[in-house]
């Protein structure tokens, strides 16, 4: 084995000797690696970002909402909306929730002296913090008479700080939203961009009686958020949900539900399977690309066995024997793939990073992506390059240099 | 004095193809080469000297028949035993040069050192050493295609000379050179057989065999006559 390192330096010589050929020849490898890598990369950085879009939707959170599915329902009257009772009944009546959260949303212009913003106003109450766990970094949550007496204050997001307020400390100053004033209690921890592109923190919240009376004037809850013990099973708590709020909403047995029950784990899991199964494919596809280049590999070596006949006699001749000559022409054709794997990865490293964000992906360097391809593409070089280096070391060594 | 034999052939066929195809090449060649000996070997083409030449080199195995070399009975070794006889004791030299292409004078004189498993520094200075004995030290960087067939075939033969063989096996090597080129050629391998190298050489110009010491006649796939300079042989 000592005779390997200058069958490398040997192999390296050839390679550099045909410099265009041997760029040519490895450039299926090329693009396979590169393919392979780079959809692989992209993939799991899709899955990384649904995960955490997911994530940002909170964990063990169901929401129950009104209607049925997306715009369906046809004719008829809208379905109601929840009571206040509809969120004391869950909370009472199904165990193994930690908290439940009767909510409103609408959307207004707040305004602060001369700055104003348009922005959405969530009606809640103070377990919703807690339940997504999310930091309020200065001041604090809505204490319970704030609650019972629907207290004009809120707690704000950053975005709503930037615009309004600057730099200034906003904790204890006035907001106005439509004629109604409203003290700022608190401002919350940024959460950046949402996994559909929206503004976690372009937000205001009041307690819930507040939005409901002075902003919206009804009495009406929109959507319940429920937070579920995590030592429970979820599918269980989801099914007696349904069941208390079909008989709340008086819906005979036979008639299809008229409100949903969302389970953020659910659509998580369904979606990153949706994302890995594409990734799968598109890795597939890019791996046959990847089995063309060795194809290409083993179709110029055999050339060059043809084309060297003679230089293999000369080294026949000279006394190389059968497995030295096996290897050299061996690890040319490794030398080669991996040479053409090396580019590969570079290449998908420059895709990556410059498609990522053209995407709206992550880039996320997926190690074990990379060793896989460059492993699988020297061996490539071995298993293309084996049939055509015996050819080169069973020739006749007589025949061999007569060779024209 | 007992002649010093290195080669010994007894009996020795070759047949080519099988059946009613074949051809018999050799039939039964008896030669005894000395060592230290410059012989050439003649004859028309046909005659089966190439072919008994090839069995010398180890290049290719009798049919039938002895080969003894330093003693040794070769005849029957398997193609990498022959491969790593040839690394060691024999040098060749062809007609065609047969020199690497796009690849330094330096380098082709390195590569039977590459197989012995020499270092890159001792490669260097062997074949640097072997390139000033045949003149052409200063054209060590040049590649086959810049230098003239005269030098080619300096270089060719600096490459057979590096291993240190106990043989060099030329085979027409002043074939495809002109008259002054071939005298310089044999002048050079004149001078190797006096630093003890054992040279055979297959030549079909009388001229160029009046340098060895013992000329080798074919006929027929048999040795017709084998004349000595100065000493008497078989």
């Amino acid at each position: 084995m000592s005779a390997l390192l200058p069958t490398v330096v040997l192999a390296f010589r050839e390679i550099r000797r045909h410099l265009l050929r041997s760029f040519l020849t490895v450039l299926g490898i090329v693009i396979g690696v590169a393919a392979v890598v780079t959809m692989v990369t992209l993939g799991h950085g899709a899955t990384a970002a649904v995960k955490e879009q997911i994530s940002g939707l909170g964990a063990n959170i169901l929401q129950i909402r009104p209607g049925q599915g997306f715009g369906r329902g046809g004719g008829g009257p809208p379905p109601p909306d929840f009571e206040l009772a509809d969120a004391d009944a869950i909370r009472i009546q199904i165990s193994g929730l930690l908290a439940v959260i009767p909510s409103v949303q609408t959307s207004t212009t707040v305004v602060h002296n001369a700055a104003n913003w348009s922005t959405s106003v969530n009606g809640t109450t103070s377990d919703y913090f807690p339940a997504y766990t999310w930091k309020i970094t200065s001041g604090r949550n809505f204490v319970a008479a704030d609650e019972q007496a629907g207290r004009a204050v809120c707690i704000i997001g950053t975005t709503i700080q930037k615009k309004l307020f600057e730099s200034d400390n906003p904790i204890g100053q006035q907001i106005r939203m439509k004629d109604v004033p409203c003290i700022v209690i608190g401002v919350l921890e940024s959460r950046g961009q949402g996994g559909f592109g929206n503004d976690q923190d372009d937000v205001v919240f009041m307690p819930l009686k507040a939005v409901q009376r002075r902003l919206i004037g009804d009495r009406k809850v929109r959507f319940i958020v429920a937070k579920v013990d995590e030592t429970y099973d979820t599918q269980a708590v989801q099914a007696a949900m349904k069941k208390l709020l079909r008989e709340r909403r008086n819906i005979v047995s036979g008639k299809v539900d008229d409100f949903m029950i969302f389970d953020t784990a659910q659509i998580s899991q369904a979606l990153q399977g949706t994302t890995q199964i594409m990734t799968a494919l598109l890795g597939a596809v890019a791996a046959v690309s990847l089995l063309v280049g060795g194809i290409g590999i083993m179709n110029i070596m055999l050339v060059s066995v043809t084309e060297r006949t003679r230089e293999i006699g000369i080294r026949l001749a000279i006394g190389a024997v059968a497995r030295e000559v096996l290897m050299q022409f061996l690890v040319e054709a490794v030398a080669l793939s991996c040479l053409g794997g090396l580019i590969g990865l570079l290449l998908a490293l420059v895709a990556t990073i410059t498609l990522s964000p053209l995407l709206q992906v992550p880039f996320i360097f997926d190690l074990p992506i990379n060793f896989l391809a460059f492993g699988f593409s020297a061996l490539i070089g071995v298993v293309f390059g084996y049939f055509p280096a015996r050819r080169a070391a069973s020739l006749n060594p007589i025949e061999a240099l007569r060779h024209e | 004095m007992t002649p010093d034999i290195l080669i010994s052939l007894r009996g020795v066929t070759k047949v080519f193809g099988e059946g009613d195809a074949s051809f018999l090449a050799l039939r039964g060649v008896d030669l005894d080469i000395r060592r230290g000996d410059f012989a050439a070997v003649m004859g028309p083409s046909g005659s089966g000297k190439s072919t008994m030449m090839n069995i010398l080199g180890c290049l290719d195995t009798p049919t039938t028949g002895t080969f003894s070399f330093e003693g040794f009975s070769v005849e029957r070794l398997s193609r990498d035993d022959r491969a790593l006889l040839r690394r060691r004791y024999l040098g060749f030299v062809f007609q065609g040069f047969n020199l690497l292409a796009r690849t330094s004078a330096l380098e082709n004189v390195e590569l039977p050192l590459l197989y012995r498993g020499e270092t890159p520094t001792a490669r260097r200075k062997l074949a640097l050493q072997a390139l000033e004995q045949v003149g052409l030290a200063k054209w060590w960087d040049h590649t086959p295609s810049e230098l003239s067939g005269g030098q080619q075939q300096r270089v060719a033969i600096a490459r057979a000379i590096v291993s240190q063989p106990k043989v060099l096996l030329a085979d027409e090597p002043t074939g495809n050179l002109d008259t002054t080129n071939s005298l310089e050629i044999m002048q050079l391998l004149m001078q190797l057989n006096h630093t003890g190298i054992t040279v055979l050489m297959v030549t079909h110009e009388l001229e160029m065999a009046a340098f060895a010491n013992t000329i080798i006649r074919f006929r027929d796939g048999l040795v017709a006559a084998t004349e000595s300079k100065g000493f008497a042989s078989t």
